[in-house]
């Protein structure tokens, strides 16, 4: 097994035994920002190699589907778990949108194979954050009632994974292969560092989020493993359509399958507020995190095998 | 130096993170002369919040100012943020030098 895997489990028992063990907010922002940086830095180096024409209709068709899984989440979440409406829709943006947690557990996983992936990889993470988000406010509010658009432009494009995301993109691209060399060192070299202590605090977030779930049932956690079930499905089927390679299905699959826990929650805190946040959260970090980290990413891995030996003959 | 004890008052409110930027503008058109804001941890009727990471954050946010300032703030913050968010606001005397500095925007 991975050793960050291994710091996941160790924060998640950890926080179970409710061991004495807090990491600073300040680790805990530094440690996700230099994630965030890092994912952006890289992709924008490998698209600064190689022509951008191929982009725009993966970038159309990513949005497709970032607009697609929340119209599938809510009627499930309103109908067959008679969720509030509120409650639904959010927790159908939350897993629409990414994890970029998540999507950093992938490359590792990755690369400790040595498989490669398509480079605008990163680029797809960037634009899959936000179609979700628009999608949950809708099923919320309608179009016709007063939604603060402005504001919510303002949290969406503005939060600080877009930001960072989008930011290390442009630098990583301006800067090139060369150009990004001295910096290497902080953001490359220490990236499974990084992550190793980011999900020994994302295991202790999920320990507090479990003792919700006792609460509020089995149904919110059966949607939390077989919503991402169905999004690695969806994931791979449309990277195959893409002509992805197999670690870019497989990548793909895992942020179908993701659900987001930074742009989401702050978003729909302030457009949707009636909805209760502590039910998204435990869906989204008690249970589909650590099925990604611990279960699914090895499984979206054999999909994309399978399923690229299928299309390719 | 004199001033009236009763003309001042400490606007004290307890709330989530993610409302910063909305409450200090809302608190700012209430005529908020300045105002003070610390990271916070606690629990409530909503839990833990255990500032361990973005969403799990409380702010606390001090404003002193005048008795009609402050009443202002306060119904305004009620009125707007009570329902939905995790908020409790207190609201109490204090003396106070140089009371020029807290007098309305």
């Amino acid at each position: 097994m991975d050793p960050i895997i291994l710091f996941f489990v160790l924060g998640v028992t950890a926080g179970i035994l409710r061991a004495e063990l807090r990491l600073p907010t300040a680790i805990y922002e530094l440690v996700s920002i230099l994630l965030l940086l890092t994912i952006g830095l890289k992709g924008g180096v490998e698209i600064a190699k190689q022509p951008l024409d191929a982009l725009l209709p993966q970038v159309s068709a990513v949005l497709l589907m970032g607009f697609a899984l929340p119209l599938v989440a809510f009627p499930a979440l309103f109908w067959l778990g008679r969720m509030a409406r509120a409650d639904a829709a959010s927790i159908a943006a939350h897993y629409g949108s990414v994890s970029v947690g998540t999507y950093a557990v992938a490359t590792a996983f990755l690369a400790s194979r040595n498989i490669g992936y398509e480079a605008q990889m990163p680029l797809l993470l960037t634009v899959l954050e936000v179609p979700a988000i628009i999608v949950g406010i809708l099923f919320a509010r309608g179009l016709s009632r007063g939604t603060d658009w402005r504001a919510l432009g303002r949290e969406v494009f503005l939060g600080k994974s877009i930001v960072l995301l989008l930011g290390g993109l442009l630098i990583g691209w301006a800067a090139g292969p060369e150009g990004v060399k001295p910096i290497e060192p902080l953001f490359f070299d220490l990236f499974q560092g990084v992550l190793a202590l980011f999900l020994l605090e994302m295991g202790l977030i999920t320990a507090s989020h479990l003792g919700v779930l006792r609460r509020h049932g089995v149904f919110l956690a059966a949607f939390g493993v077989l919503m991402p079930l169905f999004g690695s499905v969806v994931g791979t089927l449309l990277a195959g359509l893409l002509g992805f390679s197999v670690g870019g299905m497989m990548l793909l699959a895992t942020l179908a399958a993701s659900a987001s826990y930074i742009a989401v929650p702050a978003a729909m805190r302030i457009s949707v507020p009636e909805a209760n946040p502590t039910l998204s959260l435990a869906a989204s970090l008690g249970i589909t995190f650590p099925f990604n980290v611990l279960i699914g990413i090895p499984l979206y891995l054999a999909m994309a095998q399978w399923w690229s030996s299928v299309i390719g003959g | 130096m004199s001033v009236n004890k009763t003309d001042y008052r400490l606007l004290t409110i307890i709330t989530e993170a993610a409302l910063e930027s909305r409450l200090i503008d809302a608190l700012e058109q209430c005529g908020a002369p300045g105002y003070t804001i610390m990271d916070v941890r606690g629990k409530g009727d909503r839990g833990v919040r255990s500032a361990g990471w973005d969403q799990s954050g409380n702010i606390r946010v001090d404003v002193v100012c005048d008795e009609v300032t402050a009443n202002r703030a306060l119904a305004h913050v009620r009125d707007r943020f009570y329902e939905n968010y995790a908020m409790i606001a207190t609201l109490s005397p204090v003396e106070v030098l140089r009371p020029e500095k807290f007098s309305p925007r």
